[in-house]
């Protein structure tokens, strides 16, 4: 059998005395498309950030690759890096940077091939994501589909084994959406890599999804297949998947000390436990 | 001439695969490269394979991709390039081409 992509076994992290994740465990195995959803301040981020080693856990391992992302040297990271892509929600292209040279960064900055080489691949890779002859524009000069494509095709550049997409479709009109879903299949079934998508766009999840995870309050709430998730009886998946709106439960003690601007009492793993991969 | 391609061409294979099929080109030799053995091919190999069949091209000289087996053609496919190559069944229908 071969390894899994993604190993998390109970993952626990704390924003000051704010328990974000509780306990998650998760598998991602090779070529599957594994989705985490979730409402707002689920944990979804957090979750994503801690998969891509930016995040340091309060307890709990991350095995990215066979790896243990907090266990391995810098010279080792740095490997495993490279057989990572990641397509940031905002795109995160650099704005001084033609979408060209944007593309082109991480074949520059990590492999040793000739400029023809990196040339080809990269215009490929514009191919692909159907951006054929936009290499010299400025990303200013993009719409908000185009500049999702193009952060994609920079996170691919490099044909990683482990791509992750921060909500590729947000923000997108539904027939943009759907040519991005359409793109996350096709990279998936020809390269044979595993993708990790973030996302609340459910259209999206149920239509390229192998296995979905929704979160909730931190804690895995159910992680199945698509079929199992849509059947789920759990009144909290009904409700996320029939945009049904929950009233959150009111703590007094905290509720009064957030009005009163009392600080929270712990800051033991607060954001200052970020680290750069 | 037949070039056997097998394995795993990634970016660490890939630059000497360039090499030896540039050196052919350059030859204007006619080559067909036999990719029935590619276990992976990464984009760094594809380029090497359009970078040489460009070439051909300008020396008239011959450039087929033959039995190409199925993780390689699902990539040429991805990127459109099954319409772009001289593909063959098999290499010996390659160099009757």
């Amino acid at each position: 059998m071969s390894q899994s992509s993604i190993v998390v076994e109970n993952l626990n992290t704390f924003y000051g005395s704010r328990h974000i994740l509780k306990n998650v465990s998760l598998t991602v195995e090779p070529g599957e498309i594994f989705i985490i959803m979730g409402g707002s301040g689920s944990g979804k981020t957090t979750l994503l950030n801690h998969l891509l080693g930016l995040l340091i856990p309060t307890s709990g391992t991350i095995r990215i690759l066979g790896k243990d992302i907090h266990a391995v040297s810098a010279l080792e990271r740095q490997a495993l890096r490279t057989r990572m892509g990641v397509a940031f929600q905002s795109g995160a292209l650099f704005s001084s940077m033609s979408v060209g040279e944007n593309i082109a960064l991480p074949l520059r900055e990590h492999a040793e091939l000739d400029e023809t080489t990196i040339g080809i691949v990269t215009r490929l890779k514009l191919e692909v994501v159907s951006l054929a002859g936009f290499e010299n524009l400025m990303p200013a000069e993009l719409s908000g589909g185009m500049i999702k494509r193009a952060a994609l095709a920079r996170a691919i550049v490099m044909d990683p084994r482990l791509l992750f997409c921060d909500e590729p479709s947000a923000g997108l009109d539904p027939v943009v959406a759907s040519s991005i879903d359409d793109l996350i299949l096709r990279l998936r079934d020809a390269m044979g890599m595993s993708i990790v998508v973030v996302t609340h766009d459910l259209d999206s999840a149920f239509k390229i999804a192998d296995r979905i995870c929704v979160l909730d309050k931190g804690e895995v709430l159910a992680l199945d297949t698509v079929d199992a998730i849509r059947r789920s009886d759990n009144e909290r998946i009904q409700n996320l998947l029939n945009r049904r709106t929950e009233e959150a439960e009111v703590d007094p003690d905290a509720y009064l000390r957030r009005l009163m601007g009392e600080k929270e009492r712990s800051t033991r793993f607060g954001p200052q436990a970020r680290k750069g991969l | 001439m037949v070039v056997t391609l097998e394995g795993e061409i990634d970016l660490q294979r890939s630059p000497a695969v360039r090499k030896q099929l540039m050196e052919l080109m350059f030859d204007s030799r006619d080559v067909v490269v036999d990719l029935s053995g590619v276990a992976y091919i990464d984009s760094s190999g594809i380029a090497s394979l359009v970078e040489a069949y460009q070439m051909a091209r300008k020396n008239n000289s011959r450039f087929v991709l033959a039995a190409v087996s199925q993780p390689a053609m699902r990539v040429l496919q991805l990127a459109r390039l099954d319409k772009v190559f001289a593909l063959a069944e098999t290499v010996a229908a390659g160099l009757k081409a």
